[in-house]
């Protein structure tokens, strides 16, 4: 496989990407202000208490005239309600992000889905498709779930700890200084640590995946294992697999406690901390001694934030990796791109003609050096060639799959990159090797190819489908399906035989009824009643068009109206087969080897 | 196993819901004991970190600051004191998180360990009606499933002794204290249970929908190229917005869910220290209580918030747990085991003798029994080779199995060197049968290693003459020279892709390896060249000819008449029964079925060598040789 044309991720930075990242998701910022502003009222609520602590013990317990209750009952009184107003502000700032953030997240989804399918086949074809998904699954999950569990206790920490630092330099500057000087050292230590907690947590995954392989073996092999009586041995090995998951997972713990519980040590040594240094201000005059207890409440506003912090910010990290990754995709230019002046083509008989074309793949050598070819309407034409000669690369190009690097595909005296795709896919249409089916019904796969796409009438559907099927001489397969046209397929068709899938994909592109017919001739080997049923469907679905085989047989080239040999990127040869056959060229030893072989 | 009670739960969801967590914990009792005590450590550690922030306040930061020079003198101790607290605490969350976690991996582990000994237990039958993506998810997904909720349960448990302490020292202070602090601690509880009822059943829902998503998304891309061809881009944008927009609504229902529960679970502490200080001041105003007293029940709110959401953890957790656990008993509960007899089978010269006396096979299917065998009668003498001819579905397959004993016969019996296989000790027949299957399956590992099916320095693993020896006669030995590494190559998925005839002919020396008394082929030379085929069956008679005395003898499935030709003995099955048995040449002579099948064969045969030879010729590579 070549390399890659779609990037593995976006090069921008962090900035660059949340920009560009809002951009394409621009209800992500809608009304982030408001957001914003709530968000220091919700950050607010949470300093109440600790004021609350500080007035109860300064100006009530510990009032000049005694213990003032009634004072205190007014001030919790208040407290109370600031927190709750403080409360409801959270619940609003979260469900705003979370609707904004998702409706962003959703149409990121779906543009870098479409985008996918815009890019020419090479450029699909450069990326597994398991590597596609991930793009606008995973990648664009990460970014939600960062979101949902770590976005908003960024948001949120971030202002908590603002606001508590603002009032901690209220009461005194120097004490809050001290409590930085504690957290920040904390917090860089745990931002290292992260790095080994992170490894550790790789080499579980990869434990995993080994230990699935190893018990896959013994679920995938069972007739083997037995057949063999080898139970033990693969017993051993998942024993063995299993027992290093188990081992690395306790690694990780383990470094995860270590780290987690340091953290806690450190957050409560602030505490006594706090009270030496703030009495001994406290004794200077410079605090009283509700101030004091209010810092011990207030640096448990620091202690989750800075744990947290690391873990977030490492999501952060992920959320920002998955946001490229899918950023990547749609930075990929669409190179097979329609025309800003594109013009629809009208239907009709379909011609076909090359004009001095030549094509190479991406970094490959030339494939193609120069083909000058007149397809005639309504006529059946089969290219024939070795594998690598170039014949598939001209059904790749008549079909606009791909651009020549040099010359012209005309249809109909039209160059392709004049034409609307959508004229273009209407009128010219292949029918791939491997006839691809989605997971539904035989009916739902062959409807599938009526266009514009079939809405809310199922019966007319039907009749569609009904009527292709009889066309087509496929009446009798489909009453002996289980099910008939409601049968199940399965994922990618399997549960139908390799002849059924390409009998299905036959009456899909009747009933998408192109001018200009392109088939890759299917090469796998299906049984002979598949054999017979899929020929005569072949000469319905061709009778009348204008068709083009790539034949991988030569008793396909002997049924067509026309041969074009294909070698070493050139045409080198165009005629009949009777014609070609007795002319003495490469096509005449193809044949004459055939006939050898076959008698 | 057969003496085991059932593993699957029952009675009410709360004694499940308990014997689920009963006997995790019993199953790693040390892990247990340690993680539970480290969290009581904790527990009371968090209990006594209040305390001493209240007792400095009482009786250094209010005095101090107040000028009292005594007090002003204890600054340092409360320092040290607090420093101590912490320390202690700090080990008991480490304790308390290690243990537990080595406890949950050990548990997933136990549960691991019995799921693939059950896979590997049961018969091919079982593995036959479960899928293996099922069975593996089931060493994956429903193992964490089960054992979730054992990550946050000591800390549960812990959270109960800080509970317990903390009313207890708050009650000795003063009871309406006491009251306004615990109060808190059920509603944080019952807020939590309902948090995690309302949010198990949206995560799932958000769960399901992003697989739903990957399908789509993974169908649609699988068929890029015949959307491109059709021009359908827009339906299938259509269909993916479609089902992103159910995602992006199930993920804001979760995140809804999140919203409205967070500020409450925040609020409840804060709105209980309120309470706190309100009650304290009045108790203090009666003289019941000190500052002190109080900063302890309102510090005690603010470091418990935390905690007390374990109980939601453990409660939200198990619904899901019993899914899962449920899930594993039913496969440990199976009870379809071949169970082996004791007998041992002697390593006889030459041939294994094979008997079939009445034998049929049942099978339940779609709510009826269909019946695949029925009154076969067979008998090969040792060191014969006997061809099972019949059409699709006449149950060769199913016959050439049970000589492996890969299932039992309903009714009648097999006999090797007439003993019942029902009677043979476990590891008696397969050292002594080889059944070659037309899958092939490759293991992960090194050529020698599939071949031997042993490690090195196992006891009686063949050498490496004898590995390429076996390689040899399966004609595979020029393939395996040419891989890089050689026998020491790595197959399977990261390895060397064989074609599907090499994996058979692989197969084959697999078998060979173990010098079997009786092979058993079920159209084990299917992808293989036929001209490959008839050296290799002929190689089998002259290398066991070598071996001195009688050759091994051989039962294979197969369609070519080449091949059934070189059989003494042919068996004709159709429709579970035998048809008739005698040389090829005397079936081709008084069976017509027989005859009519054999030209289909042969008819088969040559329209698979046409099409062969068809797109070679136009320049296509058919050789069996391509990957």
């Amino acid at each position: 496989m070549s390399t890659s044309r779609i990037a593995s991720a976006s090069e921008l930075g962090v900035l660059a990407t949340l920009r560009r990242g809002v951009q394409i998701s621009p209800q992500i910022v809608d009304g982030l202000w408001l957001t914003l502003a709530l968000a220091v009222l919700a950050a607010a609520g949470r300093v109440v208490v600790p004021v609350a602590v500080q007035r109860t013990i300064d100006d009530g317990i510990l009032a000049a005239g005694g213990p003032d209750a009634a004072r205190v009952a007014l001030l919790t009184g208040l407290a109370a309600g600031a927190v709750v107003v403080a409360g409801l502000c959270t619940a609003v700032v979260n469900v705003r992000l979370f609707r904004r953030t998702e409706a962003g997240l959703a149409e990121l989804r779906v543009q870098a889905f479409r985008h996918v399918h815009d890019l020419s086949t090479l450029a699909q074809g450069t990326e597994r498709r398991g590597a596609l998904v991930s793009r606008v699954t995973s990648d664009v999950d990460t970014i939600s779930l960062f979101v949902q569990w770590g976005g908003i206790q960024l948001l949120v920490s971030t202002l908590q700890v603002l606001v508590a630092t603002a009032l901690m330099a209220v009461y005194s500057w120097q004490l809050t200084l001290v409590v930085w000087a504690c957290f920040v050292p904390l917090f860089l230590v745990l931002r290292r640590a992260q790095g080994t907690v992170n490894r550790a947590y790789a080499a579980v995954r990869q434990a995993v995946g080994a230990m699935l392989g190893a018990i896959s073996e013994a679920v995938v092999g069972a007739e083997t294992v037995r057949a063999y009586g080898v139970a033990a041995r693969t017993g051993r090995r998942v024993d063995a697999a299993v027992e290093t998951t188990r081992a690395t997972q306790a690694r990780a713990q383990l470094l995860v406690s270590s780290v987690f519980s340091s953290g806690v040590l450190v957050a409560n040594l602030v505490l006594a901390v706090v009270v030496v240094v703030g009495t001994l201000l406290g004794v200077g005059g410079g605090l009283t001694a509700g101030q004091v207890v209010a810092f011990l409440f207030l640096v448990q506003l620091f202690t989750g934030p800075v744990q947290q912090a690391t873990e977030i910010l490492n999501e952060l990290q992920n959320a920002v990796a998955g946001w490229r990754r899918v950023l990547a995709v749609l930075e990929t230019p669409v190179d097979v791109a329609e025309a800003a002046d594109a013009v629809p083509s009208p239907r009709g008989p379909a011609a076909v003609t090359l004009r001095g074309v030549r094509f190479g793949y991406p970094g490959g050598p030339e494939v193609l050096h120069g083909v000058d070819l007149e397809l005639p309407a309504r006529r059946k034409v089969a290219v024939v060639g070795r594998t690598g000669s170039g014949k598939t690369t001209i059904a790749k190009l008549v079909t606009r799959l791909m651009d020549p690097t040099e010359g012209q595909v005309l249809l109909d005296g039209v160059d392709l990159r004049r034409l609307t795709l959508s004229s273009l896919r209407e009128r010219v249409v292949l029918v791939p090797q491997e006839g691809f089916l989605f997971d539904g019904t035989v009916e739902e796969n062959v409807a599938y190819g009526l266009r514009p796409e079939p809405t809310g009438d199922a019966a007319g559907t039907r009749a569609r489908v009904t009527e292709a099927v009889e066309a087509l001489g496929l009446s009798d397969w489909v009453a002996g399906l289980p099910q008939g046209l409601a049968t199940p397929v399965g994922q990618r068709g399997e549960a139908l035989s390799a002849g059924e899938r390409q009998l299905v994909a036959i009456a899909r592109a009747y009933l998408a009824a192109p001018d200009l017919l392109v088939l890759d001739e299917a090469t796998s080997a299906v049984d002979p009643a598949a054999e017979v049923r899929i020929a005569r469907a072949l000469d319905s679905l061709t009778s009348g068009r204008s068709t083009l085989t790539i034949a991988h047989r030569l008793s396909t080239a002997e049924a067509s109206d026309l041969v074009v040999v294909v070698d070493d990127g050139h045409v080198v040869e165009v005629g009949g087969h009777e014609e070609l056959a007795a002319a003495g060229g490469v096509y005449a030893r193809m044949h004459a080897s055939w006939v050898a072989q076959t008698r | 196993m057969s003496g085991d009670p059932a593993l699957t739960l029952t009675g009410s969801r709360l004694r499940r819901s308990a014997t689920l967590v009963w006997r995790g914990m019993r199953s790693e009792p040390r892990l247990y004991v340690l993680a539970v005590a480290a969290s009581a450590l904790f527990g009371a550690a968090t209990v006594a970190v209040s305390r001493a922030v209240g007792w400095a306040t009482d009786a250094v930061v209010v005095p101090a600051v107040a000028g009292d020079p005594a007090a002003q003198d204890r600054i340092w101790q409360a320092g040290l004191v607090l420093a101590a607290v912490a320390l202690t605490l700090a080990l008991g969350v480490a304790g308390r998180r290690i243990w537990a976690g080595y406890g949950f991996a050990a548990i997933q582990a136990h549960h691991r360990r019995g799921l693939t000994r059950q896979y590997l237990r049961l018969p091919v039958s079982w593995h036959r009606a479960h899928p293996a993506g099922r069975l593996l998810s089931g060493a994956s997904a429903d193992v964490e499933a089960a054992t979730g909720v054992f990550n946050p349960l000591p800390f549960a448990l812990g959270v109960v002794v800080m509970i317990v302490v903390a009313a207890a020292m708050l009650l000795a202070v003063d009871v309406w204290l006491a009251v306004a602090a615990l109060l808190v601690v059920p509603a944080a509880v019952a807020a939590n249970v309902v948090f995690q009822r309302h949010m198990a059943p949206a995560a799932t829902r958000a769960q399901q929908l992003r697989a739903e998503v990957a399908d789509v998304a993974h169908e649609s891309f699988e068929g890029a190229l015949l959307v491109k061809s059709l021009g359908t881009a827009d339906r299938e944008e259509r269909r993916f917005a479609e089902r992103t927009d159910e995602l992006r609504a199930a993920n804001v229902r979760v995140g809804t869910v999140r919203a409205v529960f967070d500020p409450v679970i925040e609020l409840l502490p804060s709105l209980g220290t309120l309470a706190v200080l309100g009650v304290g001041t009045w108790r203090a105003s009666t003289g019941a209580v000190d500052a002190g007293d109080v900063v302890t029940a309102a510090y005690l709110l603010t470091v418990m918030a935390v905690p007390v959401r374990a109980f939601g953890w453990v409660l939200g957790e198990l619904p899901r747990a019993l899914v899962g656990y449920d899930r594993i008993a039913a496969v440990l509960d199976a009870r379809a085991s071949l169970a082996p007899g004791e007998h041992a089978l002697p390593r006889g010269a030459g041939g294994l003798a094979v008997r079939l006396e009445d034998v049929g096979v049942d099978v339940p299917a779609a709510g009826a029994t269909a019946t695949l065998l029925d009154g076969v009668d067979v008998d090969v003498a040792p060191g014969t080779t006997v061809a099972v001819v019949g059409s699709t579905g006449a149950g060769k397959t199913t016959l050439v199995s049970l000589l492996a004993r890969l299932s039992d016969p309903s009714r009648g019996r097999v006999l090797l060197d007439g003993t019942d296989v029902r009677d043979l000790a476990a590891g008696e027949i397969p050292s002594q049968v080889a059944l070659v299957t037309q899958q092939t399956f490759v293991f992960e590992d090194t050529v020698r290693a599939n071949v031997t099916l042993a490690d090195p320095g196992d006891e009686g693993a063949p050498d490496d003459a004898a590995v390429w020896e076996a390689l040899r006669v399966a004609r595979v030995d020029d393939v395996v020279r040419e891989l890089p590494g050689g026998l020491d190559a790595p197959l399977g998925e990261r390895g060397a892709n064989l074609s599907g005839g090499q994996r058979q002919r692989l197969a084959i020396a697999r078998a060979l390896v173990r010098r079997p008394r009786l092979l058993v082929l079920d159209d084990a030379t299917s992808a293989v060249d036929p001209r490959v085929e008839s050296e290799i069956l002929g190689a089998l008679s002259s290398a066991a000819g070598d071996a001195g005395g009688q050759a091994t003898t051989v039962v294979m499935v197969a369609y070519r008449m080449s091949s059934v030709a070189l059989a003494d003995v042919v068996v004709h099955l159709e429709g579970g029964r035998v048809v008739d048995v005698g040389p090829h040449a005397e079936l081709l002579a008084r069976d017509d079925g027989y005859r009519d099948l054999a030209t289909a064969y042969e008819r088969e045969t040559a329209r698979r060598a046409r099409e062969l030879a068809d797109e070679a010729a136009a320049g296509e590579t058919a050789s069996e040789e391509a990957p």
